[in-house]
């Protein structure tokens, strides 16, 4: 691991199958959830999506839309709202933006991934899931590059390999887990303290 | 080392501190408050459209070449609109504000941040078609010359039309969008008739002040780039540019629930995003 300091803050991303890994993924969280997790999905423009509200019901941390400048707390998921990007401030804050999709996504996923490598560099921990595009793995790299944990799902466990394995072909030196594992994963860390 | 070590995230702040303090100092423009991180995505766009390695060489080319700063202009400002964007908006404009608006004797409404203009056309056609245009005057209002000229000029891509068209529909249009602009080749120009009841002009919330007192203010997508204080800072100028009973419009995930003057509007729609000044 790149840095020994402690992370902050999680930042993950998933396109298509990403919805269900979620699933998995979150309801391994206990309510005193140590971490703030921020989260892009992609999901099909003209699906009305209540994601947060989806994903609320068999977890125990809270979950919950992204709202612009709003205090990026502890123990919380938040969720980007579709159609508008969600970027981490330096101050601790999320923001919205409308500005032009990237990877013909918005939210992008490397948006987020980059605002969270700027503003926290090695505290930052990104996610990146299943999903069927290359969107997020820039995003990635400059975490890794910043100093930050970086973690993979294995192209493998993924019901759309081609976003892990773009992130793997930018750098190697990711983490690579299996779906059913990054949940204890994150319990373990959270049970540690998380000291990388 | 092999890796492309990226300079960390301290040196990145206080390099777009020393440009934005630049850009305030020589032209005036005061990007200072604006929300960090979706900047300086745009103002790393702006680095490869330069070619400059850094955030410092391209502060050392704005303060010595003032032509570049037009240019950056446009990587500073978001330039993304649609008519008629958010068709629910406007179909409550259209049910629900209209029937106060049709009692005033005449009408002064601001599209404020309106870009490249696609949102002030659209209220004109909307009010056009509540029979209230003739008696109305439009303000709309940004702080890019080059946004405002192309808003003045009311020429979009024709394939844009496509998605306006079925905005104008979602929103409650009575006729066909295709009756408000003339096409030829690969451009539409939007009617003349519009665009004498839209004063498009230089003004920043950021800096200036209140220049008028109007009976409906639409600002979206706007406040979600400022941070805390500047966002107080403009609802505060919208909230004085309104008459009593006026309406604030705001984009679809911005609210006043965190701002200071809250208490100074009612949520008349919030659903809709539209409140009413008390």
């Amino acid at each position: 691991m790149a840095s020994a300091r402690r992370r902050e803050v999680i930042v993950m991303g998933g396109s298509a199958g990403a919805v269900d890994a979620l699933a998995t993924i979150l309801p391994s969280l206990p309510a005193d959830f140590s971490l703030p997790i921020a989260t892009v999905v992609h999901l099909p423009p003209d699906r009305v999506s209540d994601l947060a509200g989806a994903l609320s019901y068999r977890s125990a941390v809270r979950i919950k839309e992204a709202e612009d400048k709003e205090p990026l707390t502890p123990g919380c998921v938040f969720v980007a709202p579709p159609n508008y990007h969600l970027l981490l401030e330096r101050s601790g804050h999320l923001s919205l933006a409308v500005d032009d999709p990237v990877h013909f996504s918005r939210p992008s996923i490397d948006v987020l991934f980059e605002s969270a490598a700027l503003a926290y560099g090695p505290r930052v921990l990104g996610i990146l899931l299943t999903g069927a595009n290359e969107d997020g793995a820039s995003g990635l790299l400059a975490i890794h590059r910043a100093g930050g944990q970086t973690l993979v799902q294995s192209p493998e466990s993924a019901v759309a390999s081609a976003m892990p394995s773009s992130a793997l072909l930018l750098e190697p030196r990711h983490d690579v887990l299996p779906l059913e594992e990054i949940g204890p994963f994150l319990l373990q860390l959270h049970r540690t303290g998380w000291e990388a | 080392m092999t890796d492309a070590q990226d300079p960390n995230g301290e040196d990145v702040e206080l390099e777009l501190h020393l440009l934005l303090e630049s850009i305030y100092r020589k032209y005036h423009y005061d990007f200072r408050s604006y929300s960090e991180a979706s900047l300086q995505r745009r103002v790393r766009a702006a680095l490869v459209h330069f070619g400059c390695p850094t955030i410092s060489r391209l502060q050392e080319r704005v303060l010595h070449e003032p032509s570049i700063f037009t240019e950056l202009l446009r990587y500073l400002t978001v330039q993304v609109s649609d008519m008629f964007r958010d068709p629910t908006y406007f179909r409550a404009i259209r049910e629900k504000v209209v029937p106060y608006l049709r009692t005033y004797p005449s009408l002064k409404l601001w599209v404020a941040g309106c870009s490249t203009g696609e949102e002030a056309y659209s209220l004109a056609i909307l009010l056009s078609e509540e029979g209230l245009l003739e008696k109305s005057l439009i303000y709309a209002t940004d702080i890019n010359p080059e946004s405002l000229r192309r808003a003045e000029a009311g020429i979009y891509e024709v394939e844009r039309f496509v998605r306006f068209s079925e905005n104008y529909r979602l929103a409650g249009g009575r006729g066909s969008l295709s009756d408000y602009y003339t096409a030829s080749y690969s451009s539409a120009v939007l009617d003349r008739c519009l665009k004498k009841h839209i004063l498009f002009s230089d003004h920043s919330l950021a800096t200036d002040s209140v220049f008028a007192e109007v009976e409906f203010v639409s600002c979206r997508n706007v406040l979600i780039y400022f941070e805390r204080d500047l966002q107080d800072r403009a609802i505060g100028i919208l909230k004085d540019s309104l008459s009593r009973k006026g309406f604030l419009g705001l984009g679809m995930k911005e609210t006043l629930r965190f701002s200071a003057h809250a208490d100074s509007f009612h949520d008349f729609s919030p659903e809709d995003k539209l409140y009413q000044k008390l």
